[in-house]
């Protein structure tokens, strides 16, 4: 018999201890829900399938009675807007900070312990001075996506630089470029990609930045959503938006994976090889 | 003119001495290698050739003028490890090195000069055999080929100089033997001026026409430091150019 280390499942068998605990969960809450409902019908905590389905029926399919529009897709494109706002701006302030800073020495002595110091803040904390010096708009909601988020990317991008071989910056100036063509063409053709994956690693990051923005301050939005029904126990809408929110961001590290790995084959191949 | 001229240089870190009283002159054609022990500042005398490290006092003149004190075009390098950028294709390597040297806003070229810079990028890998793997990332190549391109990437720019820092440390004796005909192929061809750096006495003796040993000869107990090391040895070894023996042997035969 071989020791248990070494027994590698099956693709069958891969496939079936992966979907598992997903079934265990599901069955372990309809059963439960059934109890509760058995001895209560108008239990709130734990919804059947048919509430359900009455209430995602409700949000995304049939227009509110107040404003005519549908609040699940209303929920959604302003959520991610401000989501996807966010986490652009903070990826390109990141390159533009991070890869200076990793790369010049001058640049590194004087904003690096600014930085360092700066990404201590905690951001929920100065969420009311964003609100204050933002108003209650948009953009205090993407302000704190940005600043919860760019410290962590910068000193990610700033640590990449680093890790780049001296041997190859200085080949690179055997080769006769200049700081300037040496950034363009060595350095940030090789930390794009890890920048993809630093974006993909603070995308759960950003997610509770937005949804605690959300929660206090807005008209529209998942996070507000949830916060509102919240008011009635709705459980019945919490949990498919939840629902929805894990699907949309398990789509997006999926996506970001796949487009970095077709958009830079020499990025996996290496690092199989590490 | 020697290309190399060193008179009585020093470099110390701090009390540190490394290398004490070098005086040293190189001339264009030479390949000379340097061995020595390990620690023994061989490799620190090759990053001052480089440029990564700067004497702490003597003279140091390139072509007559002090050394530039930072890496630049007219010195090319090959590491062990490392020197070849491993997001772009072993044409894209090549192709960079002259990017580099004339874009000097973008590092890139467009058009006409790109297709004249893919032609000469060619020309250049078929020259060191890697021809066939112009389209495969680094990645893909094994350790020599990626000594080949490494190599490659620094002669399309027709250094002065051609550094080799144990270029072959780290590759099979088969691989070796190959990369040794190669770089005494291409150091014949191109007219090439090469210093080396290996731990290999055979290597050295088997491809330099002049072998510098690197060592300390006086050694405090007490200071360990106190005492750097010198050029103990600066020996001519056989040349081993296939013209100088095809003339020796048509000289003999005569």
């Amino acid at each position: 018999m071989k020791r248990f280390m070494n027994i590698r499942p099956s693709r069958g068998a891969k496939l079936f201890l992966g979907l598992l605990p997903f079934i265990i969960v599901a069955v372990f809450y309809l059963v439960a829900s059934d109890m509760r409902l058995a001895e209560n019908p108008n239990d709130k905590l734990l919804p059947s399938m048919a509430s359900f389905s009455e209430a995602i029926d409700r949000m995304a399919f049939e227009p509110s009675k107040r404003t005519g529009e549908i609040l699940f897709i209303g929920d959604t494109v302003s959520s991610l807007e401000r989501l996807g706002l966010g986490v652009l701006i903070s990826a390109v302030l990141a390159m533009l900070i991070g890869i200076p800073l990793g790369f010049i020495p001058f640049l590194r002595a004087g904003l690096s312990p600014f930085v360092a110091a700066f990404s201590m803040v905690p951001p929920m904390a100065i969420l009311p001075i964003l609100f204050i010096v933002f108003g209650m708009g948009e953009l205090a909601k993407v302000a704190l996506i940005v600043i919860g988020v760019t410290p962590l990317l910068v000193r990610d991008m700033q640590q990449r630089v680093s890790e780049i071989p001296v041997e190859q910056l200085i080949k690179a100036q055997t080769l006769g470029g200049s700081s300037w063509t040496i950034v363009m063409r060595v350095v940030l053709p090789q930390v794009f990609p890890r920048l993809l994956d630093a974006v993909r690693i603070t995308l759960g990051t950003a997610w509770i930045f937005l949804i605690s923005a959300e929660a206090i301050a807005a008209t529209e939005g998942l996070g507000y959503r949830i916060f509102l029904v919240r008011r009635y126990m709705s459980m019945d809408v919490i949990l498919p938006y939840v629902a929805w929110i894990t699907v949309l961001a398990f789509l997006f590290d999926f996506t970001l994976k796949k487009l970095t790995y077709k958009l830079f084959p020499w990025y996996t191949a290496g690092k199989e090889g590490s | 003119m020697s290309l190399i001229s060193i008179k009585n240089l020093w470099k110390k870190y701090d009390d540190n001495v490394v290398l004490e009283r070098i005086t040293l002159d190189i001339q264009e054609g030479e390949f000379c290698t340097l061995v020595g022990p390990s620690g023994c500042g061989k490799s620190t005398f090759l990053k001052m050739l480089l440029g990564q490290e700067t004497p702490t006092s003597g003279t140091f003149l390139l072509d007559g003028k002090p050394f530039p004190a930072e890496p630049g075009i007219e010195r090319g390098i090959v590491f062990q490890r490392y020197s070849v950028f491993p997001h772009l294709t072993v044409l894209g390597n090549v192709m960079m090195s002259m990017e580099m040297k004339e874009s000097k806003v973008l590092g890139k070229f467009f058009g006409a000069k790109r297709k004249e810079a893919k032609r000469t990028a060619m020309e250049m890998l078929t020259s060191v055999g890697l021809g066939d793997a112009a389209d495969k990332y680094p990645s893909e190549l094994s350790g020599g080929m990626q000594q080949r391109l490494s190599i490659a990437q620094s002669l399309v720019n027709k250094p002065k100089i051609l550094l080799l820092d144990e270029p072959f440390g780290a590759l099979d004796p088969g691989i070796r033997a190959d990369m040794h005909k190669l770089i005494l192929d291409l150091w014949e061809k191109n007219n090439l001026t090469i210093v080396m750096v290996t731990h290999d006495l055979k290597e050295s003796f088997y491809l330099g026409t002049r072998l510098l040993v690197f060592d300390k000869v006086r050694y405090e107990p007490q200071a360990p430091n106190m005492y750097g090391a010198l050029i103990t040895y600066d020996i001519p070894v056989g040349d081993t150019r296939e013209s100088v023996l095809k003339e020796v042997e048509e000289s003999i035969n005569e």
